[in-house]
């Protein structure tokens, strides 16, 4: 019972800052000075042909009436039209989604596989010369420009080594420097976070008991520290998911993927504002629901969380 | 609390209200923590001469610099790394070790002054919501979730798209994006802070609200702050190098380093050079403020220590 409604009670927390992040993107997004209608139809138009197009689009209501017919369309997953490519925002999203889903959860895959494992090591063999290793080298991730890497990488591997293609998205050889380059960083936060949280674990007294029962070092480890510690590598895993989406714009650009990165890049440059709308308002949500998964998971997880 | 119930008279609140500011007089000693630091974490403090070196090269680019960074040279473009220019020249022929000198300036006017900002309101804000809880809290601190729910790139992108693209702009979209987290850990520390014994003696013989956050509080969360600021630097310096990826960061004539990786990115497979080296600079300074910042944590601030 008490699950339901710390689930409930998350949820209904979570409205508001939807609603808030919504407004702040709209109010931000609809006082930019110069007019859209202009922005459409370069300067051959007649000046009753704008007016009417205002308002049809309803440029000519309050702010706070434009807003609440956004939110209005934006519960049914209607974000609008686009300026300049004159399609629905909702379709264009909806095309772009997997590709980026699909760069997302390559990343994530090498994030986890490169990031619990050396975190594992780097907190066993603590202080040694490849816990220097593993932490420089996630140091190392998040201490570059995401797109100076992503060239970088395009010089070595695809350029002087011939190994992958430079740029393109139609097979995983074409997605793997672009996940790469999207995942060290969290790969780095994911093995700091789980070397950290190991060895705070390995400090309790029922590792020191399997100790003093004899059971190998590796057992102690794995059987009985691991499961504790790898809680709250587990949240910050759903909320890396998320935070990956919305790293994608860089690397999207850099490699040519046409995701929703690239739709959001290209609407600042062709100054397409519906559609930079719904791809930043996509973008939060999706990350919103992410923090909020990950909180569930981890009250499904350790239960003492929902007590409080 | 135990403490406060001894005492009988005004006499004796107002000496130990004292006892308090000399022991916040005490609590300098974060520098002799930081001296210490520096002679015994070796990363630390080559960090710190890294930076301070960059910092150097910054305010005295002319007698730094080889060349004039902004001297076009059309006979000489794109040329490969020599003696005369030791980093090659760009696709104007200016030279780019020159350029990057310079650069240095924007990077880290970049780096410190978006922190700095953010900073400042993040702490004010913070101590307000934690110092007088209620409806203050309630609003700073929903405002501050919603703040942290944006991907901060994506909202940075959106008020530069607002504002436009001018070096004022970074400033004010890389503190809009950033202060909530510094609110909340000043808040969680005002908090606990609050409740503790000084702070009750000053209360009880009638010091204003505003001096016991300013006297009492602040100086208590300074370490964290220290810590906090150093390790904000380097997300703005990468922000700002993604903005101008972006197009919509620093501007041309003005170059910061991420500019000019931009700018080198046409010529990668053929002058690798241009585009190269101003990123390695990026990768240093950054690196350098994140291995202080962790010195820093573990030397300093004993609420943030893993």
């Amino acid at each position: 019972m008490s699950m339901i409604k710390y689930i409930i009670k998350r949820i209904l927390i979570a409205i508001p800052v939807l609603i808030g992040v919504m407004l702040i993107i709209f109010l931000m997004l609809n006082v930019v000075p110069g007019d859209p209608i202009t922005l459409m139809m370069k300067e051959h138009i007649k000046p009753e042909l704008i007016e009417r197009m205002r308002i049809q689009m309803g440029l000519d209501d309050p702010v706070m009436v434009r807003f609440i017919n956004y939110m209005k369309g934006a519960v049914w997953g209607n974000f609008g039209v686009s300026y300049k490519l004159n399609r629905n925002v909702t379709d264009l999203i909806v095309n772009a989604f997997p590709h980026t889903v699909r760069l997302s959860i390559f990343a994530a895959l090498i994030a986890w596989i490169i990031g619990i494992p050396s975190g594992i090591i780097s907190a066993v063999k603590q202080n040694s010369f490849i816990d220097r290793f593993f932490m420089s080298f996630s140091l190392l991730g998040v201490s570059m420009p995401v797109f100076w890497a992503a060239l970088m990488m395009q010089y070595i591997f695809a350029y002087k080594l011939r190994l992958l293609p430079v740029s393109g998205y139609e097979t995983w050889r074409h997605l793997l420097m672009p996940a790469i380059v999207l995942g060290w960083g969290s790969a780095g936060t994911i093995a700091r976070l789980t070397r950290s949280s190991l060895l705070e674990i390995m400090k309790n007294d029922f590792v020191r008991t399997a100790r003093a029962k004899g059971l190998k070092e590796r057992t102690v480890v794995v059987g009985h520290a691991l499961k504790n510690a790898l809680l709250p590598v587990v949240t910050m895993m759903a909320i890396q998911v998320a935070s990956l989406l919305s790293g994608a714009v860089i690397t999207e650009s850099v490699f040519g993927i046409p995701g929703i990165g690239r739709l959001a890049v290209n609407a600042i440059q062709t100054r397409d504002m519906p559609l930079l709308q719904g791809t930043v308002v996509f973008t939060t949500i999706l990350i919103i629901g992410g923090n909020l998964i990950a909180d569930l998971l981890y009250s499904v997880i350790d239960p003492r969380i929902r007590v409080e | 609390m135990e403490d406060i119930k001894n005492i009988n008279t005004l006499e004796e609140l107002r000496k130990e209200y004292e006892d308090t500011e000399a022991e916040i007089a005490d609590s300098d000693n974060i520098w002799d923590k930081v001296k210490n630091m520096i002679k015994s974490n070796k990363l630390a403090a080559v960090s710190l001469v890294v930076i301070l070196l960059f910092c150097f090269c910054a305010i005295f680019a002319p007698f730094v610099a080889p060349h004039d960074p902004t001297l076009q040279n059309y006979d000489n473009v794109r040329a490969k790394p020599s003696s005369e220019y030791l980093l090659g020249t760009d696709e104007l022929g200016r030279d780019v070790l020159s350029r990057i000198i310079y650069g240095s300036r924007i990077s880290l006017v970049i780096g410190l002054v978006p922190t700095t900002i953010s900073m400042v309101l993040g702490t004010i804000l913070g101590l307000i919501a934690g110092f007088l809880g209620k409806k203050a809290d309630f609003v700073i601190m929903r405002l501050a979730d919603i703040m942290l729910a944006f991907p901060s790139l994506l909202l940075a992108m959106v008020v530069m798209y607002t504002l436009g693209a001018t070096l004022v702009n970074i400033f004010i979209a890389l503190s809009v994006v950033s202060w909530a987290g510094t609110a909340r850990i000043v808040r969680s520390q005002t908090l606990s802070l609050k409740e503790k014994e000084f702070v009750e003696a000053a209360r009880s013989i009638g010091v204003k609200d505003y001096v016991i956050m300013i006297r009492h509080i602040l100086p208590n969360c300074l370490p964290s702050l220290i810590v906090l600021f150093t390790m904000e630097i380097p997300g703005s310096i990468l922000s700002e190098s993604s903005l101008s990826f972006l197009g919509i960061g620093a501007q041309p004539p003005a170059s910061s380093w991420g500019l000019m990786v931009v700018n080198g990115k046409q010529w990668l497979f053929s002058e690798p050079w241009v585009a190269i080296s101003p990123g390695v600079a990026i990768l240093i300074l950054v690196l350098a403020f994140n291995f202080l910042g962790d010195g820093l944590r573990d030397a300093i601030d004993p609420y943030m220590k893993e």
